[in-house]
């Protein structure tokens, strides 16, 4: 963004003054986060740097906030941890299946009612998160699964899929269809079809859908909150209700090790991007 | 030569047009088939719930259930002067029989509700009817006109009279700080019993905040995204989707961290100058902390439609724009701000969505100022249980998403709504 040598005084400076507001901007983005990490390694319990970590002494600095959220007696973050992990694992894979199949049938263009049945496919996206969670508590409540793993497993799935629906009707939409007519000539049944030429080429969108899904069951508060009991307790809950009593080190310490998750999720979607747009490229 | 001879048929006879209209039949009946799944899921775990939201926030059936012969005796009494005899046997009835299964409490609770007075009057003729001291075969209304001289105010039938109907816009009226009063209008509440009012309209004044703030500081750098060279441009996005993708909670318990009074944003006012060391101000636990908080939090789904439609637009234009007499700021007015408007239609109606839902941030970080009509909701369905009012605010809120989708789809266009 070099400019050019002709350029006046004035817009010389309104160009620095933009590039200085942008500085600030992606600094408020993203200062918040490195906050995090150098508290969790404090030595003591206050939540501010003492005046040895500002000296870099080593004897500041420890790790005992993480050993005790890994081996503290009180505290739930391991069973929170379990719980996590098995209510997104399962909610992606049902957002994944149902969402990838429905997208199918809409990026079909033989697909009658379209616009309404998109509409009421993403709602859950678009609905602010405290109705939807009224409303499927109304529901699971009277199915009678409140406080069970597969109550909010059902919930998740129905807030992840409008993301798995979007991102796999988009990489259809650059999606050549001859290939399967042309698999379909050959003899290959829908299934095997399906399987073997259709899914590789749209992988990248379902996984992205899914991380998406996954992102969202593994953050998700609100709807948690209503359905969940004591033994179906999730890290949001956890870190909600420490958020809420008092801001503890061990808090920080399952910060940091989210922080290091979501870098991990967002260089595996960035990959997935790149070879989504890569292969798209190769189709047209 | 007529049509018929004129029609194309297919190797078995059939005529083309109707054996494609068969093909295509068949195609759509595919199609829907796959979306059927998911469809039916919604429909019965979503769709529907929220429908059931409704009835319940318009439900008022149980104390039409509990006093049926009562309101069959009072539909010929025009309410003007005392009801006659036959309201009064079937009210004893109806009484008596709350009485025998223990439900009288909810009724007088109920009607207490309705008009301030009739817990007292019910308590008497419930003990009344316990020790068996009314005569069955004398004149109710006598006997029960004697019990108070409530009983004998024509007010308070006409109270029992409004309750007939099994729905009620109660809740919704309480919503909004009003109420029914006793000649059957709409009355607002008490002033300093007006809170509903005030939640609603902070949080539509922090969603509109919230979403100006997120629009002037997520402009600026989705333009210099979208001009940048590739190499440093995918640098700097990671700067957008790191907060993207990091859970809520965290990226709230480092504002939490940040904006303490001992915190580095005050170290950082103390060490300039800004503020004396002992005079720290107090930035979390109100507006400002959550302003600052659902701003940055909010601003990646700003950023990230906004720079899809700026990376379509060829830069050629704004060369052009300047080649053909305009100073850079009009080029840009005229040439370039237009063409974004679709991503500033969708970045602004994603965030204001969010944020008019949004509760976990304000709530821990805002103080008692960070209260927001979702908190209300919450606080309904959690502990006072009154999962009605929870609906009917719930109902309303989503009236004004929708309202807002509408006008957004009216003025841009839903179809521009782009996910990174």
């Amino acid at each position: 963004m070099a400019l050019p040598k002709y350029t006046e005084t004035r817009y010389r400076v309104w160009h620095y003054f933009y590039l200085g507001i942008c500085t600030f901007v992606f600094f408020f983005l993203i200062a918040p986060l490195f906050v995090i990490f150098p508290l969790s390694f404090n030595a003591e319990e206050f939540l501010v740097f003492s005046e040895g970590m500002k000296r870099l002494d080593p004897d500041a600095f420890s790790l005992r906030w993480y050993e005790d959220m890994i081996y503290g007696t009180k505290n739930p973050w391991g069973l929170a941890a379990k719980n996590s992990f098995i209510i997104a694992i399962f909610a992606t894979l049902g957002s994944v299946i149902l969402g990838t199949v429905a997208a199918l049938g809409l990026s079909s263009r033989h697909m009658p009612y379209k616009g309404l049945i998109m509409a009421t496919l993403i709602s859950p996206m678009i609905v602010p998160l405290i109705i939807s969670g009224v409303a499927i508590f109304f529901f699971i409540a009277k199915v009678g699964l409140a406080a069970t793993h597969l109550g909010i497993v059902i919930a998740h799935i129905i807030l992840g899929t409008p993301f798995v629906v979007i991102t796999v009707t988009a990489t259809l939409s650059g999606f050549d269809h001859s290939v399967t007519r042309a698999a379909a000539s050959l003899g290959s049944n829908p299934i095997n079809t399906f399987m073997k030429i259709t899914l590789p080429l749209i992988l990248p969108g379902v996984i992205s859908g899914g991380l998406f899904a996954f992102v969202t069951s593994f953050d998700e508060v609100v709807v948690v909150l209503f359905l969940a009991g004591l033994d179906n307790t999730t890290i949001p809950i956890q870190m909600w209700t420490g958020l809420r009593e008092q801001l503890s080190p061990t808090i920080l310490a399952v910060a940091t090790c989210l922080i290091v998750l979501s870098v991990l999720i967002l260089v595996s979607a960035e990959l997935l991007r790149r070879r989504s747009e890569r292969l798209r490229g190769i189709n047209r | 030569m007529s049509s018929e001879t004129n029609k194309i048929l297919t190797t078995d006879g059939i005529p083309l047009e109707e054996s494609l209209k068969k093909a295509e039949r068949k195609n759509k009946i595919k199609a829907f088939l796959l979306v059927c799944p998911l469809l039916l899921f919604l429909i019965i775990t979503y769709v529907f719930p929220i429908g059931e939201m409704f009835t319940r926030s318009i439900d008022d059936k149980m104390i039409t259930n509990m006093l049926p012969n009562t309101f069959k005796s009072m539909e010929s009494w025009d309410g003007q002067d005392m009801p006659e005899e036959s309201v009064f046997e079937n009210f004893y009835i109806d009484f008596k029989k709350l009485v025998e299964n223990k439900e009288h409490g909810k009724l007088a609770q109920r009607l207490n509700k309705e008009k301030n007075g009739f817990n007292t009057i019910l308590k008497k003729l419930f003990r009344q009817i316990q020790r068996n001291k009314i005569d069955e075969n004398g004149s109710f209304k006598e006997q029960i006109t004697s019990l108070h001289k409530r009983f004998n105010d024509v007010e308070y039938w006409r109270a029992i009279k409004r309750t007939a109907p099994p729905y009620t816009m109660a809740k919704y009226l309480k919503g909004m700080d009003l109420f029914i009063d006793e000649n059957g209008g709409i009355a607002q509440v008490e002033e300093d019993r007006r809170i509903h009012r005030i939640l609603w309209l902070r949080t539509l004044e922090i969603a509109f905040f919230v979403t100006v703030f997120c629009f002037l500081m997520g402009y600026p750098i989705a333009h210099l995204l979208a001009t940048l060279p590739m190499k440093y441009s995918n640098l700097l996005m990671i700067c957008v989707l790191l907060p993207f993708w990091t859970s809520l909670l965290v990226r709230t318990a480092s504002w939490m961290i940040l904006l303490q009074q001992q915190g580095i944003v005050n170290d950082f006012f103390v060490m300039i100058g800004l503020v004396s060391d002992d005079n720290r101000p107090e930035m979390m636990y109100n507006k400002v902390g959550t302003y600052v908080a659902m701003t940055q939090i909010l601003l990646p789904f700003m950023v990230l439609p906004l720079y899809s439609v700026m990376k379509t637009i060829s830069p050629s234009l704004m060369r052009a724009g300047k080649s053909l007499g305009g100073t850079p700021f009009v080029a840009f007015w005229k040439v370039y701000f237009p063409l974004t408007i679709p991503g500033i239609g969708a970045g602004c109606l994603l965030v204001f969505i969010l944020a008019i839902g949004y509760y976990i941030t304000p709530a821990l970080v805002g103080g008692a100022s960070g209260t927001l009509i979702s908190n209300q909701i919450a606080y309904h369905m959690k502990t006072t249980l009154d999962w009605s009012f929870a609906s009917a605010m719930g109902l309303m809120l989503l009236t004004g998403v929708l309202v807002v989708y509408w006008i957004y789809n009216k003025l841009v266009g839903v179809d521009n709504i782009k996910l990174g």
